[in-house]
């Protein structure tokens, strides 16, 4: 073996690498594009169908279009095409960092119980009328959906500061509060009337309607908070799905960083859901595809699971318009059916390693 | 070039003592020193201490007085997590740790000169989980080198490799220690191993240090009777080097 041969960086593996790094950001760069076209798509379609140029001219020049496409555009599609960005990019997000800091593939706020602890602290306020903050009795079932969602994502944070407790059995815990919550859900739904029934289910599958601006803000603040912090420690971040042992070996601190990390995952997966509802394909498969895009550097990984969860959710929610004309289908029932033949033909076109 | 010495370390994980009385002479730069002893016996614990990764009692003295653990590299064995990135990808990461996200032409000069020296760049842009037990172990040595530390503590690290490989990865650490002046402290099974390439020896054994000192005086026929539980013996080979010759357990 030898120690040291001279060799310029674009001659050996670092010209290879730069040419990598440059592809995935413009892959990166392109799924940006398609979300920007899916967003303006989105906002087009609706029970009056707009042309694409008309909805860019409301977005860009809002002063030469009529006062009715411009109230249209902007105080009635953009918060509900915008809450399906911010909402998919979330959860997205949320899934991509439970699935590292857990090092397990079905980790998603989905499966660790937040979606179905969500959706019981809903049911409690639409078929009990309780309100757990009993202050804010006019937003009582997105304040209890929140309450409980941050309470299943507290048990799942402490439980995994706990010693002795392994990532395998957070996520043993994770299914535990699954059917437990989708258990009480199913004694609420039972006790219910049968208009109180309707609500719950509706409110299930997710739906984007409801979306206002304040929502939007809401969901996109948490984003601008927690995406910032863990762009700061994607070495770190990245370094952890090669093991606990080789993670602490290069100088992170893995117990500090998993319980940070679970406490910004637990806002980001808990504040949609309790806005939209149960939406469970988008931070399991999200970060899903993304990693078969780009793999696991999250410098790359980051970026694209967040686009990718908000892209999936955008064409969902186009999808959800162009079904049935005139109605717009519950968006959580849509989200896998869009998702799953795509993410089928990843997984299948991709012969490399994705998990 | 760095050196160190252990005084009283051990570890605890919790209540419980794993590692006690680890006392050592000066731990030269430059040299590798082997930590021996049967299965479960503490070497892990010891290097997991030695770097700071857990906690005990005793101290571990730095010649330099201004170097901190950072310059403490600990290798950990190969536990098999299979991330999606490329070999250059997992090293880029070792190396870049702490460090901002931009990657410069040093880093990457840096990482395909370790390639290189261990022979490995055709592995560079092969995935992690494609390789066998043998290449990810080269690939976990490179991580280490990239990081260029001063004491290196290597946790079995020819466990998954072949008898070539082996020999080429122990006479290219027993050059850098010497050309580099690095501290190497490698966990090994196989005593010749220790006996050809290391200077000293480390005995660990049901969590204490059972002896220590220039590996020739250390492992002896006793040493692998009461510490190995094997009858052998020590005998020079046609080239006039010390051998370990198996006969017969010990029940």
């Amino acid at each position: 073996m030898t120690l040291v041969l001279a060799q310029s960086v674009e001659e050996a593996g670092g010209g290879r690498y730069r040419a990598l790094a440059f592809r995935r950001m413009v892959l990166i760069l392109c799924l940006v594009a398609a979300l920007f076209l899916s967003v303006a798509v989105d906002m087009a379609l609706g029970p009056a169908n707009y042309a694409l140029s008309d909805v860019l001219k409301a977005l860009f020049q809002p002063a030469s279009v009529d006062d009715q496409l411009r109230v249209v555009i902007w105080d009635i599609r953009m918060p509900i095409a915008l809450m399906a960005v911010t909402v998919g990019a979330s959860l997205s997000v949320a899934g991509a960092q439970m699935q590292t800091i857990l090092a397990n593939p079905l980790a998603s706020p989905f499966t660790l119980g937040i979606s179905a602890a969500a959706s019981f602290g809903a049911a409690l306020g639409l078929v009990g009328g309780v309100a757990i903050f009993p202050v804010a009795v006019h937003y009582m079932v997105p304040i209890n959906a929140f309450l409980m969602a941050m309470v299943a994502a507290l048990f799942i944070h402490f439980a995994s500061t706990m010693r002795g407790v392994t990532v395998e059995t957070i996520v043993l815990l994770g299914i535990a509060l699954v059917f437990t919550f989708n258990a009480l859900l199913s004694l609420l739904e039972y006790l219910a009337s049968e208009q109180a029934l309707a609500a719950v289910v509706f409110w299930t599958m997710g739906s984007l309607t409801k979306a206002t601006w304040v929502k939007v803000w809401v969901t996109a603040a948490i984003l601008v908070f927690a995406v910032p912090l863990f762009a700061r420690r994607a070495w770190a971040l990245t370094a952890l799905r090669l093991g606990d042992d080789k993670a602490a070996s290069f100088g992170i601190n893995v117990r500090g960083l998993r319980l940070e990390t679970m406490m910004l995952v637990s806002l980001l997966a808990a504040i949609p859901v309790s806005f939209v509802g149960t939406i469970g394909f988008i931070g399991l498969v999200g970060p899903h595809i993304a990693r078969m895009l780009v793999g696991e550097d999250q410098r790359f990984f980051l970026p694209a699971s967040l686009v990718c969860g908000a892209l999936l959710l955008s064409v969902t929610s186009v999808v959800s318009k162009t079904i049935i004309p005139g109605a717009i289908l519950p968006i959580g029932v849509i989200t896998a059916l869009v998702g799953v033949p795509f993410f089928f033909v990843l997984i299948f076109s991709n012969r490399r390693r994705s998990w | 070039m760095v050196s160190l010495a252990l005084k009283g370390l051990g570890a605890k994980y919790g209540k419980h003592v794993v590692l006690s009385g680890v006392d050592t002479d000066v731990l030269a730069g430059g040299v590798i020193t082997a930590v021996i002893g049967p299965n479960a016996a503490g070497k892990s614990t010891l290097f997991k201490r030695i770097a700071g990764l857990t906690s005990g009692p005793g101290t571990v003295y730095l010649s330099d007085t201004d170097k901190g653990p950072e310059t403490i590299c600990y290798m950990p064995q190969d536990t098999g997590a299979n991330a999606v990135l490329t070999v250059y990808e997992s090293i880029l990461l070792a190396a870049k740790q702490g460090s901002s996200w931009k990657v410069h032409d040093r880093d990457l000069t840096d990482i395909d000169r370790v390639l290189r020296a261990l022979r490995i760049d055709d592995l560079a842009f092969r995935g992690l989980g494609e390789l066998s037990g043998g290449q990810r172990q080269l690939v976990s040595i490179a991580q280490a080198l990239v990081r260029k530390p001063e004491v290196l503590l290597m946790d079995e690290p020819t466990s998954a490799l072949d008898l070539f490989r082996q020999i080429e990865v122990l006479g290219f650490m027993k050059t850098l220690a010497s050309r580099s002046g690095m501290a190497v402290l490698i966990a090994l099974h196989d005593l010749n191993h220790a006996l050809r390439y290391c200077d000293n020896t480390i005995v660990i054994a049901g969590g204490k240090m059972a002896a220590s000192g220039p590996t020739a005086d250390v492992i002896t026929q006793g040493m692998l009777r009461d510490i190995y539980r094997v009858e052998a013996r020590i005998e020079a080979c046609s080239h006039g080097k010390p051998l370990v010759i198996v006969d017969n357990s010990i029940i």
